[in-house]
């Protein structure tokens, strides 16, 4: 195969892998999307087999069907509660390959067709000659400038968003506290380790040696690691959005280094998705990037909640049995699912409830925060799991308008995305922050386990108020109950 | 002039001969070095031109597209872009080269091994999420 043939099999695989992005743009025509993916990455992997002459083919076979049969396995495996924690440990998955082509190139780069040698003042370009002898060219080859640029940034981000996916990756799954860790100097440190790895690039470019490759690699490594860990649970929907937008711009960077424009398109898309979605996550919770990224949010420093505390303010709980009355009742009813039902799963018997309750000529519809969940579109995966159509499920600004007209707002499992305190209270930390107006309904029924505060440690106001009755209770428990009431 | 005389001279003259080929020779190497220096420079700052061409319009196009995925589609969204994004998997293949240094196709070999975990995995995932995703009338058809 030559190279006009490859390439143009190439830029066939990156047309396809924009259509995989394209047909997500409705959920008819999301799975011929992920076909349209992976029709395009059979396409490069072989296209890639073809082109490469002397390519050990069963080590490369090899090395797909184990790594394959991973990867299988832990998708299959998934639950849907626990689907941020994969999707981080997969970005650092990506963010580690980067690291090993970067130093494979590094310490073979006539393979990659970035060597050159230096002959008498003039340069000449090396490239390998398929089945022949090499040796000659193994022994002080130098990388031509602008591809060692280029080598060293996949390699700083791909080791970035190793370490860094790693953290988030631990913290989701709760190996480690989900608040944030602070501590003295900390973004001095932070600070004098990115210049670090500014100033190994440049040594690198002067000076193409082992031990500052290898250093390089460390040092981003451990940014990577101290970058994500003062950043609280609250804020990981961003997190885990920047760190994919970053295994894209580390494709980039290796697609830089080998002049294939598959890569570079690649991981533009990518890194344009992620940080469209990170843009979006931060303004779900009006909070800017730099701040996400400063850390310390959502811990117990944040918990001296604003406003009258609670005991002072009497507040109406109610039963299943009532909820149950009201909700057969009315006419509309917009659920308001949080992170909290998830954690219950609570979604199976809530969606039973709704079934119930359609019986009864009821109108339900779904309401969605965009940072409901652990990642952006989580909530709706967890919904559509438990069999809820997605045309009852309806984005902030589609249901907002709506409330007003409700009967009923159930909220489950939610509390900060609600608090209307985000529209009025200038002190509070959520200030600005766009929430569901669930306080428009004529009445609103809070399912929660207690009176803690949520995520952010500020007070809900709309506890106290005469329209609102509060269900104490576990999520899941509560929905059996109000099903046994319904029947 | 004798014989003698006349043999020196044609060896001579033989020998400028050859001496003026060796210098065209010469020339022309030379010459072929210059412009294969002024090619390569050309069509280096050339690449270097057309990737950022590339690049700069990919971003675009990913800008685009992505505003048009629907927000219910975000977390398929983002398992979909890292199954597609570990097709960096294309770096990793160079390095199994049959006679590159064991280094080299050790990283390789790890770099295809990581990619691949990511390419399954990210797909099989997204095609689970997606299955999930039915229209009220696609559920009630299921029912009946």
């Amino acid at each position: 195969m030559n190279p006009t043939q490859s390439g143009l099999l190439y830029l066939l695989a990156g047309v396809l892998f924009i259509f995989t992005l394209r047909g997500l743009s409705a959920p008819s025509s999301s799975k011929w999307g992920n076909l349209f993916g992976v029709i395009g990455m059979i396409l490069a992997i072989t296209t890639t087999i073809f082109i490469i002459p002397d390519i050990d083919i069963i080590l490369a076979i090899s090395a797909i069907l184990v790594g394959g049969a991973i990867g299988t396995f832990l998708a299959l495996r998934l639950q849907m509660t626990a689907l941020p924690q994969l999707v981080a440990a997969f970005h650092s998955l990506v963010g580690l390959a980067a690291v090993f082509v970067a130093l494979a190139a590094f310490y073979a780069p006539e393979y990659y067709g970035i060597a050159e040698r230096v002959v008498s003042g003039t340069q000449e370009i090396l490239y390998t000659i398929p089945g022949g002898d090499n040796s000659l060219a193994m022994h002080a080859l130098m990388i031509k400038t602008g591809s060692l640029i280029e080598l060293a940034l996949g390699l700083a981000i791909g080791a970035i968003t190793f370490s860094g996916s790693l953290v988030a990756f631990a913290k989701l799954q709760g190996l480690v506290g989900g608040s944030p860790l602070v501590f003295r100097g900390q973004h001095l440190l932070n600070a004098l380790l990115l210049f670090g790895v500014i100033a190994l690039i440049v040594f690198l470019v002067r000076e193409q040696s082992d031990v500052i490759i290898w250093s390089l690699a460390i040092i981003a490594i451990l940014f990577g690691f101290l970058l994500i860990l003062p950043i609280g649970g609250a804020d990981m929907p961003v997190i885990v959005s920047m760190l994919n937008s970053y295994s894209g711009w580390a494709a980039c960077g290796i697609g830089f280094t080998l002049n294939n424009y598959l890569l570079i398109i690649t991981g533009a898309l990518v890194g344009a998705s992620g940080a469209i979605l990170s843009y979006i996550m931060c303004k779900g919770m009006n909070r800017s990037i730099i701040k996400v990224i400063l850390g310390g949010f959502g811990g117990s420093a944040a918990a001296s909640a604003t406003g009258p505390k609670g005991p002072d303010k009497p507040i109406k709980t109610g039963s299943a049995e009532d909820a149950a009355f009201i909700m057969k009742n009315a006419r509309l009813v917009i659920i308001v699912p949080g992170y909290g039902m998830a954690v219950a799963q609570a979604q199976h018997i809530l969606r039973e409830m709704v079934d119930l309750l359609k019986k009864e000529g009821v109108r339900v519809a779904y309401a969605i925060h965009p940072v409901a969940g652990r990642m952006p579109g989580h909530m709706n995966v967890l919904l559509a799991e438990a069999n809820v159509p997605y045309d009852e499920v309806f984005e902030l600004d589609d249901i907002n308008p709506e409330f007003a007209t409700a009967d009923v707002a159930f909220v489950i499992g939610a509390n900060d995305v609600t608090n209307p305190s985000a529209k009025t209270d200038r002190t509070s930390p959520i200030y600005g922050m766009p929430i569901l107006e669930v306080e428009k309904a004529k009445t609103v029924l809070f399912v929660k386990r207690s009176m803690a505060s949520g995520y952010a440690g500020v007070e809900n106001p709309l506890f106290f108020r005469d329209n609102t009755l509060m269900l104490f209770g576990d999520a899941k428990k509560l929905c059996e109950n109000i099903v046994k009431a319904l029947a | 002039m004798t014989p003698n005389e006349w043999i020196e001279n044609a060896r001579k003259l033989s020998g400028h001969a050859d001496q003026l080929n060796a210098d065209i020779k010469n020339l022309a190497e030379q010459a072929k070095q210059i412009i294969w220096q002024q090619v390569n420079a050309g069509s280096q700052d050339h690449h270097i031109v057309t990737a950022l061409t590339v690049f700069v319009l990919a971003c675009f196009v990913g800008y685009y597209v992505v505003w048009r995925v629907t927000p219910a589609l975000h977390s398929p969204l983002m398992a979909v872009t890292n199954a597609v994004s570990s097709v960096i998997i294309v770096g990793a293949l160079l390095a199994v080269s049959g006679a590159a240094p064991i280094f080299t196709q050790i990283a390789g070999f790890l770099a295809i091994m990581l990619a691949s975990i990511n390419i399954f995995g990210g797909f099989v995932i997204t095609a689970r999420m997606l299955s999930k995703f039915r229209s009220k009338s696609n559920i009630s058809r299921k029912k009946s």
